[in-house]
């Protein structure tokens, strides 16, 4: 992967001071420059997008909803920002013809991004795929940036063509993985507040193929990716009290994890799948277990009569985080799983729940409460560095997108007629965006990418 | 609580006898509570709404706590004289928290409230196999305002008799 040259930045130039500031990841000065997001970037960065040329009649409208896709990701990440195509003053007829650099250069394009898409013959099944094959321009120093590529599938998954195009795209240009083939775990709400029906729902990142995976006959709450993304876990009422249920995505049939009579929730995976994290409450006392799905043993890893819940593994399922009111207020408490020594790393005003490591495994995201506001904010993983991103009447449950740079969150309007929806906002504070669902939505959980 | 319920009741029911009657004056109150008397159907003593109707069938708590007030004791006390004198009955007490909380602590808060109304009862004679306990954390508030005086209702333990017994 190549760096942009130092000339194409100029327009995220106060950002890239700003990385090198505050944060450790800056560069030496000889080496060349490319865009770095820990700190946010000033002004997005012009693209042009012309439609992706369709090479045979019957992919005409594919083609045209491919580029969209491409477009709405990339702008919707805050990076980018698209020269509309009336401004265009060159097109694009095919992928091999030489790229008009100037013409790009006078409406102060910087990126450009050509692709075309076609339906190949039918292969040895019986299927005709379409090939999509793209270029990424840099306008400024007037060469590729990367190779081109070509990704062949069945026509009903071009949406994930142009997601892949868009993580692709990303990637060239900030030098770090994307997000946009992702999808979202959540739960939808419907009806009165005092008796909400919920069920679980999963959609793509930007909310098309949306599905639910529940009746709403039982209350579900807080669903969480398998690491491989192919099962869900949970906790439902189904039998009556808090219960820890798998859900394998091909069959959704709901599989209690633990058998016993007390309350269990808060489930989490471990980063290698092979272990959970839940809560479980005995005598009104809730402690934190650990569950090793193939040895099918259980652990027991805090013994204190507070309540220790929401608990979360580091990337390297080495530590966990957890929170505990142990202290009065719920505060959130990191130990090694080989040494069980909870100690405690918010220390800031107000009280601290929901602790979730991130994947980078820079940064713990969590939610606050404070003088009647709820807020999501992270800090380092020794509690240093505290930045809060939001603030509202409340803010609940972040989720990190699969590359560390975007929390996804719920955000619960006050009253009788309030309700739950999703907002993403960016791990520097911008770019915050309500997340559009058909219904009231809350707990979300953000998959790898696939 | 008890007489103003039973006054409620009351009035309920003269509305539901007399639809086409004026408002009445307080000064034939007196007749009017006579005549209501005479229209109501007394609730057995045994059956579980007289423990929602003339004990009370939740217990209230201060915020973040799960700790029981005096007034939500003097309940459970009256609440576990009624489960001895009626053993037949088994129950639950489902434990509630208000929205200001995050949900899986709420859960867990939730938990510890109805444990406090089950260790009670128990201290209080009533046998610890009849009592189960559930929490519905923030899932379940009895009232949808975003107000203190809505909090202060759903921050509870209700204790519900199971009807099979």
């Amino acid at each position: 992967m190549r760096n942009l040259p130092n000339c194409l930045l100029t327009s995220v130039f106060a950002a890239l001071l700003l990385a090198a500031a505050g944060t450790g990841l800056a560069k030496a000065q000889d080496e060349p420059l490319r865009l770095e997001i820990l700190e946010g970037v000033i002004a997005a960065l012009p693209m042009a997008v012309p439609a992706f040329v369709a090479e045979t009649e019957d992919v005409k409208e594919l083609a045209g909803n491919i580029t969209s896709v491409v477009i709405s990701d990339l702008v919707g990440s805050g990076l980018f920002r698209e020269i509309p195509p009336e401004a265009h003053i060159s097109s694009i007829t095919s992928l091999d013809t030489p790229v008009q650099y100037p013409e790009w250069r006078a409406i102060n394009a910087e990126i450009l991004i050509t692709g075309t898409v076609k339906r190949l013959p039918k292969n040895s099944q019986g299927d005709r795929r379409i090939q999509v094959r793209f270029r990424v321009h840099d306008i400024v120093s007037r060469t590729g940036l990367g190779k081109g590529m070509q990704y062949v599938a069945p026509p009903e998954d071009w949406r994930r063509v142009a997601h892949k195009i868009a993580d692709q795209v990303y990637s060239r240009v900030t030098g770090e993985e994307g997000y946009f083939d992702s999808r979202i775990v959540f739960v939808s709400e419907f009806g009165d507040k005092t008796n909400r029906t919920k069920r679980l729902t999963i959609m793509d990142h930007d909310g098309a193929n949306l599905q639910h995976l529940t009746s709403g006959r039982d209350i579900v709450i807080a669903p969480r990716f398998s690491p491989d993304s192919r099962e869900i876990i949970f906790t439902s009422f189904a039998s009556g009290r808090p219960t820890v249920m798998r859900m394998n995505l091909a069959d959704r049939r709901p599989k209690v994890l633990w058998k016993i009579s007390d309350m269990t929730f808060s489930p989490r995976f471990s980063p290698d799948g092979k272990r959970v994290l839940i809560s479980r409450t005995r005598s009104g006392n809730t402690d934190v277990y650990e569950v090793d799905l193939k040895r099918r043993v259980v652990n027991r890893l805090t013994t204190h009569s507070a309540i220790d819940t929401a608990p979360t593994y580091s990337p390297d399922g080495v530590q966990i985080a957890f929170e505990s009111d142990r202290g009065r207020m719920p505060q959130i408490y990191v130990m090694n799983l080989d040494e069980l020594k909870p100690r405690r790393i918010s220390f800031g005003r107000g009280s601290y729940s929901t602790p979730v490591w991130s994947p980078r495994g820079d940064y713990i995201a969590f939610t606050k409460q404070l003088e009647g506001n709820f807020h999501i904010g992270v800090m380092r993983t020794d509690g240093s560095d505290e930045k809060l991103l939001t603030k509202s009447f409340l803010d609940e449950a972040p989720t990190w997108s699969p590359n560390g740079r975007v929390l996804l969150f719920f955000r619960e309007e006050r009253g009788e007629r309030g309700g739950p929806s999703l907002y993403s906002v960016d791990l520097t504070g911008r770019n915050l965006k309500r997340l559009d669902t058909p219904w009231f939505a809350s707990d979300p959980n953000w998959s790898k990418l696939r | 609580m008890r007489l103003v319920a039973l006054s409620l009741a009351c009035l309920v029911a003269v509305a539901a006898c007399s639809p086409n009657e004026t408002a009445t004056t307080d000064s034939d109150s007196a007749e009017i509570g006579q005549a209501a008397l005479e229209g109501i159907e007394a609730t057995p003593f045994n059956s579980p709404e007289y423990l929602v109707q003339n004990i009370g069938d939740r217990v209230l708590f201060e915020l973040d706590s799960s700790a029981l007030t005096g007034e939500a004791e003097e309940t459970l006390l009256d609440q576990a004289a009624w489960l001895r004198d009626n053993p037949q009955h088994m129950i639950t007490v489902e434990g509630h928290a208000d929205e200001r909380g995050t949900r899986e602590y709420n859960l867990a808060l939730g938990a510890r409230r109805s444990e406090s109304v089950r260790s009670f009862l128990i201290q209080n004679g009533v046998q610890a196999s009849r009592i189960g306990t559930v929490s519905y954390g923030k899932e379940r508030p009895e009232l949808p305002c975003s107000f203190e005086q809505c909090w202060s209702q759903n921050r509870r333990a209700v204790t519900v008799v199971e009807s099979g017994g």
